[in-house]
């Protein structure tokens, strides 16, 4: 019996009021069906989709869905390599969205964690813990992250994401440090203090919920961070092209096919772009439904 | 007073533990610069291995030797003298600093030029959208700027440069200025030269600006609708001040407080991503040199663009601090710094 309300309770705190505040929305909803159709693309694509073998095709035909009548034989056409293009976004979503949201929840981790304790221990670990987030903020991204990807030289996207974190998580720790301090003071933290309440219970009990949606927000600019710098590297060629990845075809429409100044080969650099800026999108609309599943005062209004 | 002091030792001590860091760093990069230069021998003069190497060694006689520890004393000695060391990649033996000295002024037209024109903009429309806030304008803007922030910078850049640059030939597709101008800059025409250096650069600039517009227009725009709420705006209103002298003296000074963090600290973000724009533009610039020298593993220049970057970045925000404090008589100084 106990069981059961629990259960009822799991599923209406975690998939009914999101999905009515989701369907609320209408900016969230279409970013919550963009989203998920990637995550769909990732998960099931590949499987179903074939291989993007090269020299198949001949080179640059023009993508059919535009053509009259529509044909999904090569709905975006095929490239420079007379590969397919729609496989190749296809098999690339799997690396972007691995990539993607290994990075994201590594920063969102670290960012909490060094947050949190900066902003409870305080004194002399707060200081250290501040400084080397200062340090490291002032190191220009994008130029460590290439320095970086020649160190390790992986294309397995799931180290990929652990270095896309590396100093990704300065900003995030700073703002949980904050929100910390402030809290701290509040009426409610002094009188779980005062109740002789253990740390963790104040820190996941008290002190967590109210920074719920603030955390789920950053972990999306996160991940919309970690797609920009991923497909940046793979871009400028600073990674391993063994994978399929978004990254590696506008790395190659641009340098080796010069997609971008011949019309005959366009559709060649715009589908990766395509690909990219509707992830961003969906992601950042997503956010916005994000922000208010986890406010405490949308979702009593709602249930 | 005791607060500068205070300061200015941090934002020392924070340049020095990045430039260690960034030295061990760019030290644990496999491959050295003879190597790469050897490499380089190879594919251009079909030399065999050996040979090349044997060239690149007497081409490039100032890799630094001995241990890690005496390379690292040595390099902050001499950064301290402003001595930054030779390129080895970029013209054999030209030091560091006239490579960056040549550079810098070209990326800080084109960022500080985009951040300029995306802030006075963003903020003037955030300002507008917050005043009209809720109205048909204010939701179409809001969806517009949330579109444009979250497309990265580079994705516009390739196709303002292949849209405006190759298939319109509005705009030039490479370089910092053209052959021809430098040559009536020679023979004194200044004008044109000036003229041409911004044809150039219009680009690169417009990249940024599409792409940070948004989010100072969203930022401004939320700190505007939460300064409209605060008392002293009604008291003035109901005090009979002026609307003009509310909006700007009252409003925009405290909306723009918040943001002005961001906008020093944007400009070290601009630097580092300025690689990709400049890359795509062939735009000779401290972004483009530093990939290069990554590439070429020229350890000097890239150490050398690195902790410049590193240093303007530190003084960007230290100016931040300081401006704010002016601007902001509520900041108090010793304080607790959120």
């Amino acid at each position: 019996m106990i069981a059961r309300e629990a259960l009822h309770h799991i599923v209406y705190d975690w998939v009914i009021t999101p999905g009515r505040i989701i369907m609320r929305n209408k900016k969230a909803l279409i970013g919550f069906i963009i989203t998920l159709g990637y995550v769909l693309m990732a998960v099931i694509g590949p499987e179903v989709t074939p291989y993007p073998e090269s020299y198949k095709y001949p080179k640059y035909i023009k993508p059919t869905i535009f053509k009259w009548p529509p044909s999904l034989e090569h709905p975006l056409g095929t490239d420079y390599f007379g590969a397919d293009i729609w496989s190749k976004i296809v098999w690339g979503s799997r690396t972007v969205l691995i990539i993607a949201f290994t990075a994201g929840f590594i920063t969102t981790l670290i960012g909490i964690t060094v947050g949190m304790t900066a902003g409870f221990a305080g004194g002399r670990l707060d200081a250290v813990l501040m400084g080397v987030t200062d340090i490291l903020m002032t190191i220009p991204g994008l130029p460590l992250l290439i320095v970086l990807a020649t160190i390790i030289r992986t294309s397995n996207p799931i180290v990929i994401g652990l270095m896309l974190s590396v100093n990704a998580w300065t900003g995030l720790a700073r703002s949980i440090r904050s929100a910390v301090l402030a809290l701290k003071n509040t009426e409610f933290v002094e009188a779980a203090r005062a109740l002789g309440l253990p740390t963790w219970h104040i820190v996941f009990r008290e002190i967590m919920p109210n920074l719920m949606s603030f955390i789920a927000v950053n972990f999306i600019f996160a991940t919309i961070g970690a797609i920009y710098g991923s497909v940046g590297l793979y871009f400028l060629g600073v990674l391993p092209f063994t994978e399929f990845n978004w990254g590696i075809m506008l790395n190659m429409a641009y340098s080796q096919a010069g997609a971008h100044h011949s019309i005959e080969t366009m559709h060649y650099i715009l589908a990766p772009i395509a690909a990219i800026v509707g992830l961003q999108l969906g992601l950042l609309l997503f956010s916005y439904a994000i922000d208010e599943i986890f406010n405490p005062r949308i979702r009593t209004e709602i249930s | 007073m005791k607060w500068i002091y205070k300061r200015i030792i941090l934002a020392l001590l924070t340049i020095y533990f990045a430039m260690t860091f960034t030295f061990i760093v760019i030290k644990s990069m496999p491959g050295n610069p003879i190597q790469a230069l050897a490499q380089q021998f190879v594919r251009q003069y079909y030399m065999n291995y050996e040979e090349a190497l044997a060239l690149a060694m007497s081409v490039a006689p100032f890799v630094p030797k001995g241990s890690l520890l005496e390379q690292y004393f040595s390099y902050m000695m001499k950064f301290l003298r402003g001595d930054l060391g030779v390129s080895i990649s970029v013209s054999t033996g030209t030091p560091v600093v006239d490579i960056l000295a040549d550079a810098i002024p070209w990326t800080v037209l084109v960022i500080a030029t985009a951040l300029i024109i995306s802030f006075g903009l963003g903020t003037l429309i955030g300002m507008a959208m917050a005043y009209k806030h809720g109205s048909k304008l204010d939701s179409i803007l809001l969806t517009v700027f949330s579109i444009l922030r979250s497309v990265p910078e580079y994705i516009v850049a390739i196709l303002l440069l292949s849209i405006l640059g190759f298939q319109l030939g509005w705009f030039p597709v490479r370089g910092r200025y053209d052959y021809e101008a430098l040559q009536l800059l020679r023979e004194g025409h200044i004008l044109p030269f000036i003229a041409n250096v911004l044809w150039h650069a219009t680009l690169p600039i417009l990249a940024w600006v599409i792409t940070h517009i948004g989010g100072w227009a969203l930022g401004m725009r939320g700190s505007t609708i939460s300064v409209l709420g605060e008392d002293y705006i009604s008291y003035a209103k109901a005090r009979g001040v002026p609307e003009r002298r509310i909006i700007t003296r009252y409003v925009g000074r405290n909306a723009i407080l918040p943001l002005f963090t961001s906008f020093m600290l944007s400009l070290g973000f601009m630097f580092g991503g300025s690689i990709i724009i400049e890359y795509i533009f062939s735009y000779q610039g401290v972004g483009l040199i530093l990939y290069q020298a990554i590439v070429s593993r020229d350890w000097f220049l890239m150490l050398g663009a690195f902790n410049i970057i590193i240093i303007a970045v530190v003084i960007g925000a230290f100016l931040a601090d300081l401006l704010y404090g002016l601007l902001d008589p509520r900041v108090r100084r010793g304080g607790e710094t959120l």
